[in-house]
């Protein structure tokens, strides 16, 4: 075995193979993916991650899994850290980007306001939220992604309430660039990213992020649970120019949502309303298409 | 170098300015800055200030202040805030992790009580809630004494055997507010005494390393260890920021433990801040009555100078520990230090707690003379003593 080339690939891995992430865990792949978009735009990068399952990620002292300078910040304050780290770059005229990699936890919930007032600056970082709907790295307690009548430890009998749109209240900044990016499209994904590069200024990437573990799917099933989630307008993929236009990315197909629930079994059969599921996710969906029509890019 | 007529705030937010100004040829300086009354006037003042290569971040909260700044620590900035009371409580876990972090960030805390009931006023509770977690700590009685610690903080938090964040602090208002002739120093000279920041451990842009993830018990501890002898060495490199301010400046910014009038007191005062201010003139009307009575004030806190807090005591019979603070159920922080410090050592010292100026209140020398007159009278040491507390037990009936 050549143990020479495999090495010299590991140290340009965003991600370095040899992690404990779960199998069919979308976080790792939204790592990958990164790190692919970075090389491709021949940029770098360090990471600010908070309180997640991205930091236990990194292995444990003095070994990572990240190749890349990747800083720990306390739960709510990833944005707040990357603007001081950030400020010093740009002080000192250094290459590379910024990027805090948040859940879904430090993102909706711990650190909204330290992430609001970091778009209100408009600092010039990266804020990417793997959403996988849920407090992973504690067990799977409910945060406010985790969507209706979803259980979890801390709602055993279903989540009662919906999911908070995060976008919204993200574009209402008026940030340059805000983005939800799917990993069952790829491609685009990999587009979204390469913009997201391309802009300097506050950017949020949206990533919906399967988790097996949380979710009591199967690993095989990832992908196509996020698929599902696009084609049936349960997770609308979309981008948001300067706060004020819209662009959709990938146009739901008609596909109904119920396998999305069927496939989990964080979700109860009996539980789901999916009639008013399915007429929310048609309500969401001409909302944004209105505001794509009227207000292009 | 000039002499102006200032405000304690204004001295520390000078102090802060001119040393961030200082690293400009180096990585420069940035930091996160919220207001809280009465500390306000400091952030105002670096927000104001003309950086030739830095930023002032005005953030949402005080945890975010000091998460900025931690950030712009970790890119070797040289970093620092400001903050108080109920805003010191609030950024509290970001204070915890500058130390852990071993990030030689100064931050000013003006000493104020900390609510419910709400309140402005000078209370030292703030800041010695944080006694435990790796900072040093140092407290001021007058504007050039906030000035010229909080420039000496940057250069001893900044050398490489200790590598510890700073918290200089002065009390609210009775300081923060009170302008008082002060020497500022010029920028040549602040740009002398602080040199360029290289902190070991900064994060390069270009580097693989994982900052803060986790570790196993074995190596958490060897870190603890490491900060234990870093403040060890404190006492030490403290002398030498020390001369070394002397030879910048032409002024002593003063030790870590300051006496008066102490070589054969009988009975000596242990105080801090502005107490020791008045404290020092009942000692020395006192004295001139032929009273044998001396005072000690704590310029240093963390870490604690128990040698030389026992070597300045070493004639007395009986101590008195003034506390401009409460640890609730128990007494006085700096009492119970000074307990622990000659606990083993000078058994036969009568130590007595009074609990004085806390919430504000005025510590006035009527109130010294009580103390005098109660640590002359008492037969031993006792609970704490709550002094002045007449009136507002009055209201609360």
């Amino acid at each position: 075995m050549n143990a020479t080339a495999p090495l010299q690939q590991t140290e340009k891995c965003l991600l370095r193979p040899g992690n404990t992430n779960c199998g069919g865990c979308g976080m790792s792949v939204g790592l990958t993916m990164l790190g692919r978009a970075l090389d491709a735009a021949d940029d770098s990068c360090s990471l600010v991650i908070p309180a997640c399952c991205g930091i236990v990620t990194a292995g444990a002292y003095p070994t990572t899994s990240y190749g890349v300078p990747t800083i720990a910040a306390t739960f709510a304050s990833s944005p707040a850290f990357a603007s001081g780290y950030a400020s010093v770059r740009d002080l000192n005229d250094e290459p590379g980007q910024v990027v805090c990699w948040a859940g879904d936890g430090g993102t909706y919930d711990i650190g909204l306001a330290t992430l609001s007032a970091a778009a209100e600056r408009n600092e010039n970082i990266i804020y990417i939220c793997y959403d996988n709907e849920i407090y992973g790295n504690t067990g799977g307690q409910r945060s406010s992604a985790t969507p209706a009548g979803a259980r979890t430890t801390t709602t055993p009998t279903g989540k009662a309430e919906c999911k908070k749109d995060i976008m919204s209240i993200m574009a209402a900044h008026g940030i340059p660039y805000a983005a939800t990016l799917s990993m069952a499209h790829p491609e685009d994904f990999a587009r979204k990213m390469a913009t997201a590069l391309s802009i300097e200024g506050m950017r949020f990437l949206l990533i919906h992020s399967p988790c097996p573990t949380g979710w009591k799917s199967e690993a095989e099933d990832s992908i196509e649970l996020v698929r599902i989630a696009v084609a049936s307008g349960l997770f609308p993929v979309y981008e948001v120019f300067d706060g004020a236009r819209y662009k959709i990315s990938i146009e739901p197909d008609g596909t109904d949502p119920a396998e999305y629930y069927r496939r989990q079994r964080r979700f109860k059969d009996d539980e789901i309303d999916l009639d008013e599921t399915r007429r929310l996710c048609a309500e969401k969906m001409r909302r944004l298409e209105v505001l794509a029509q009227h207000y292009p890019p | 170098m000039s002499v102006q007529v200032i405000t304690g705030n204004h001295a520390a937010g000078y102090a802060l300015s001119t040393a961030g100004e200082a690293n400009r040829t180096a990585r420069g300086t940035a930091c996160g800055i919220y207001p809280i009354t009465p500390q306000t006037e400091i952030v105002e003042y670096v927000a104001k200030f003309p950086f030739s290569k830095g930023r002032v971040v005005p953030v949402e909260s005080e945890h975010s202040a000091m998460g900025v700044t931690i950030g712009a620590s970790i890119a070797g900035a040289r970093a620092f805030t400001a903050s108080s009371s109920n805003g010191l409580a609030y950024m509290t876990e970001n204070i915890m992790v500058a130390g852990y972090y071993r990030l030689p960030i100064v931050m000013v805390g003006v000493n104020r009580t900390m609510g419910p009931p709400w309140n402005i006023w000078a209370d030292q509770g703030d800041t010695l809630m944080l006694r435990d977690f790796p900072w040093l700590q140092f407290y001021c009685e007058d504007n050039q004494e906030v000035l010229d610690t909080t420039l000496l903080a940057f250069r001893l938090a900044e050398d490489n055997r200790i590598l510890l964040p700073v918290l200089t602090c002065m009390d609210a208002f009775i300081v923060s507010h009170t302008q008082m002739e002060t020497t500022m120093p010029a920028q040549d000279d602040v740009d002398r005494y602080l040199p360029d920041l290289d902190l070991p451990h900064r994060m390069h842009y270009d580097e693989v390393r994982t900052m803060g993830g986790l570790a196993w018990p074995h190596e958490g501890l060897s870190m603890r260890l490491e900060i234990d002898e870093a403040m060890k060495r404190v006492p030490d490199v403290y002398q030498e920021c020390r001369q070394s301010f002397k030879d910048v400046f032409g002024r002593d910014p003063g030790d870590v433990i300051q006496t008066f009038e102490t070589d054969d007191a009988e009975r000596i005062l242990v105080a801090t801040g502005t107490m020791a201010t008045t404290a020092r003139e009942v000692v020395r009307k006192r004295r001139a009555a032929g009273e044998k009575i001396g005072l000690v004030k704590l310029k240093m806190f963390r870490p604690f100078p128990e040698a030389a807090l026992r070597e300045a005591c070493q004639s007395a019979r009986r101590v008195a520990v003034l506390d401009r603070n409460y640890a609730a159920g128990l007494g006085g922080v700096f009492w119970q230090d000074t307990r622990a410090a000659f606990q083993g050592h000078r058994d036969d010292l009568l130590i007595q707690n009074y609990l004085t100026g806390l919430c504000g209140e005025d510590v006035t020398p009527t109130v010294i003379d009580q103390i005098l007159a109660d640590l002359a009278a008492r037969e031993g040491a006792g609970d704490p003593e709550w002094m002045g507390i007449d009136a507002g037990k009055e209201t609360l009936q």
